[in-house]
């Protein structure tokens, strides 16, 4: 089996799903001859023609536009917005149009759109590139938020996500996308939507997370295991709607909970996520609910992000508070 | 020393406006005059006799409480029903909250239009085969989907065109721009049409924009732009039909702007117009009715009389009735419902509501 990147697994889905399925559409700015400005649509265009992916012209609210009205002709479009900070240009069409259409027609029509961009911080991009704003598309009813950690998740998400008759926003972190490889089969394969993963098994504490934050709270988890503190790491993947069931299972497993996310502390992913530990576990709990975000400013000036993003000294910490409370 | 002259450079070129039938009702454009059988020119003008009544009853049915949201639409027949009597029942509309009458006319039965002015899905719930969006409310939303539903049918290579309304305020949205240059972009079939009645709720025509005409914003898209007398429903009918031909042909999309007016409020819900226009510019556009030049024609033509049209207007009334009576005759919506048309693949978080408003209604 190979060892690949992210970004390599997300092309290898996105080619294995123009090639299964001929009403699959992959478009956007640069996604063509350029291959994206991740790469991720490398080769697609040479491999699959520019019927099938190609480039629009420069514009969010057109490009979801286009993909609403290739589904109504019976497309499944998967759009690119270049940078999920520009997704401000493009909020009616997906929270007032795509993702309420099956509500407005009363199940009369469908709108099997993916809408792929790249978030997240760490990578020293300029004003507006790396804001976590799933919390944004978290709140609005009918649309999916996937998150992947990593290549295997990203590949088999990637193409669940394609492939169901529901509007998704797929989420793909820039620091995921060449940081690390992971087996990946070449094969096609699907990882479930609205399914958390236990991504470490562990009994004193459950770090409820997604995303980047993932890998940091698998760093943490190795460090504190020297200290004698067995930590599960539960992965959400989905995002919105919530594994409700996994996130109650790990609670009552492990009695404390610390919650870490990348985005802003109000009224983020994880604020939902205590609500739910909140309503079906709060008698397992041995400890209050620790939380890990960032600070509630704008993201900050790229020279700062370091000391404004969570890490694992962040998450080590408020771990053995919890525990130790 | 020479100098750039931007005076000169602003100015483009002057807009004609193409008419046909003025209004006293005589042809002045011989040869653009369409090729409409005698019986198309009665069925052009019964639909557009057929969407006066039509306002005058959804007016007083929404004061007796019988219907919900309305926009006036009189004033406009020549531009509504003449572009819309220019499509196929294959071309796909996407109409915004004013256009129902061109919604209903291309296959939404009139029941259907009053549940959704009455807030109710079921005035939505569409036949797989009908080609055809809800009426938009954001303004300016339908025309990048406009560009999308023509890019698709232009993949799936039919012979067809999606075409879109808004009205003189939708032009200067950034999706009027974006849905009219990605149409042309991709040379994909769609016909962009600005009903420019003067005024978008209060704020008129001039303060929207410095452009001399709105049909001159095609102009930076690449693509061909149209000004129509908009009272005149042959004129209207030319263009929209010269623009779906080519379109259709595979040649891009058409901008064509409607000059044309609305008598009544912007909507029913609390707009009063005496605070933004005086009642002389109302009558001055009264004058140029679009009806009354209609039926001078066909009645010359010898194929109308005051007999056939009180025919008609009963005719349309007792429509209106049916119409009405089974609207109220359909049952309440349930939440439970709402919650099963969010998703296709319902999700457990939502499949818990859904037991829980089931348990709820059953009570």
């Amino acid at each position: 089996m190979a060892k690949l990147s992210m970004v390599k697994a997300i092309t290898q889905s996105l080619d294995q799903e123009i090639k299964r399925d001929e009403k699959v559409l992959v478009f956007g700015e640069d996604v063509g001859r350029n291959g994206g400005v991740f790469r991720a649509t490398d080769g697609l265009q040479d491999a699959n023609g520019a019927d099938r992916v190609f480039d629009t012209p420069l514009a969010e609210s057109g490009i979801s536009g286009l993909a609403m009205g290739l589904a109504l002709e019976g497309f499944r479009p998967v759009p690119e917005i270049q940078f999920f900070g520009f997704v401000f240009e493009t909020m009616d069409e997906i929270a007032g149009q795509i993702s309420r259409t099956g509500h407005r027609m009363g199940g009369s029509r469908k709108m099997p759109i993916t809408i792929r961009a790249p978030f997240g911080g760490g990578v020293h991009t300029p004003e507006l590139h790396a804001d976590s704003l799933e919390g944004l598309m978290a709140q609005t009813p009918g649309l999916r938020v996937v998150i992947p950690s990593g290549p295997y998740d990203a590949k088999g998400l990637l193409a669940s996500a394609i492939r169901s008759d529901d509007p998704v926003v797929f989420l793909e972190h820039m620091k995921l996308y060449r940081s690390f490889k992971e087996e990946v089969p070449e094969e096609s394969y699907t990882v479930p939507l609205d399914t958390a993963d236990v991504k470490r098994a562990g009994k004193d504490l459950s770090i409820i997370t997604y995303g980047y934050m993932v890998r940091e709270s698998l760093k943490a988890a190795e460090e504190l295991a020297k200290e004698g503190i067995d930590v599960e790491v539960l992965d959400l993947r989905t995002v919105s709607p919530l594994d409700e069931e996994a996130i109650t299972a790990t609670v009552k497993k492990t009695g404390r909970a610390v919650l870490v996310q990348e985005a802003q502390n109000q009224a983020g992913v994880m604020g939902q996520v205590a609500s739910v530990i909140a309503e079906k576990a709060i008698l397992s709990l041995e400890a209050p609910i620790g939380r890990v975000s960032a600070p509630d400013t704008p993201y900050p000036f790229s020279e700062a992000e370091e000391t404004w993003l969570p890490n694992k000294a962040d998450i080590v910490t408020k771990v053995k508070e919890i525990i130790n409370y | 020393m020479k100098k750039i002259d931007f005076e000169q450079l602003k100015h483009t070129p002057e807009t004609e406006t193409l008419s046909i039938l003025d209004e006293t009702g005589t042809i002045v454009n011989e040869d653009l005059v369409p090729e409409l059988t005698d019986e198309q020119l009665t069925e052009l003008f019964k639909q557009m006799v057929w969407s006066r009544v039509l306002n005058e009853r959804s007016t007083k049915l929404n004061r007796q409480g019988r219907l919900g949201f309305f926009a006036p639409t009189s004033g406009e027949e020549a531009s509504q029903i003449g572009s819309n009597f220019a499509m196929t029942p294959d071309d796909f509309i996407l109409p915004a909250y004013r256009d129902v009458p061109q919604l209903v006319q291309h296959g939404l039965p009139l029941y259907q239009a009053f549940l959704w002015s009455r807030g109710h899905v079921d005035g939505n719930k569409y036949p797989d085969d009908f080609q055809a969006l809800p009426p938009q409310i954001i303004i300016g939303a339908q025309y990048v989907q406009t560009a999308g539903v023509a890019l698709g049918i232009k993949k799936n290579a039919k012979k067809t065109v999606a075409y879109t309304y808004t009205g003189d305020g939708g032009t200067s949205q950034g999706d009027f721009y974006e849905g009219i240059n990605f149409a042309g972009a991709f040379q994909a079939p769609a016909v962009f049409i600005v009903q420019n009645n003067g005024y978008a709720i209060s704020v008129p025509r001039d303060k929207q924009t410095a452009a001399p005409a709105l049909a001159q914003k095609a102009v930076a898209a690449g693509i061909p732009g149209i000004q129509v007398d908009g009272m005149d429903a042959l004129a209207v009918y030319a263009a929209t039909k010269a623009a779906r031909d080519w379109a259709a042909a595979g040649n891009g999309p058409v901008l064509i702007e409607t000059l044309t007016y609305r008598y009544g409020p912007h909507t029913l819900s609390g707009d009063d117009p005496k605070r933004y226009r005086t009642s002389a510019e109302v009558d001055d556009w009264q004058r140029k009715d679009p009806l009354i030049r209609m039926r001078k024609y066909l009645t010359d033509k010898g194929l109308w009389t005051t007999e056939k049209e009180q025919a008609w207007e009963e005719e349309v009334n007792q429509e209106i009735n049916d119409a009405i009576k089974k609207t109220e005759s359909i049952a309440p919506q349930k939440v439970s419902d709402f919650l099963k048309n969010t998703f296709v693949d319902t999700p457990p978080t939502i499949q818990a509501e859904i037991a829980a408003y089931t348990a709820k209604e059953s009570d």
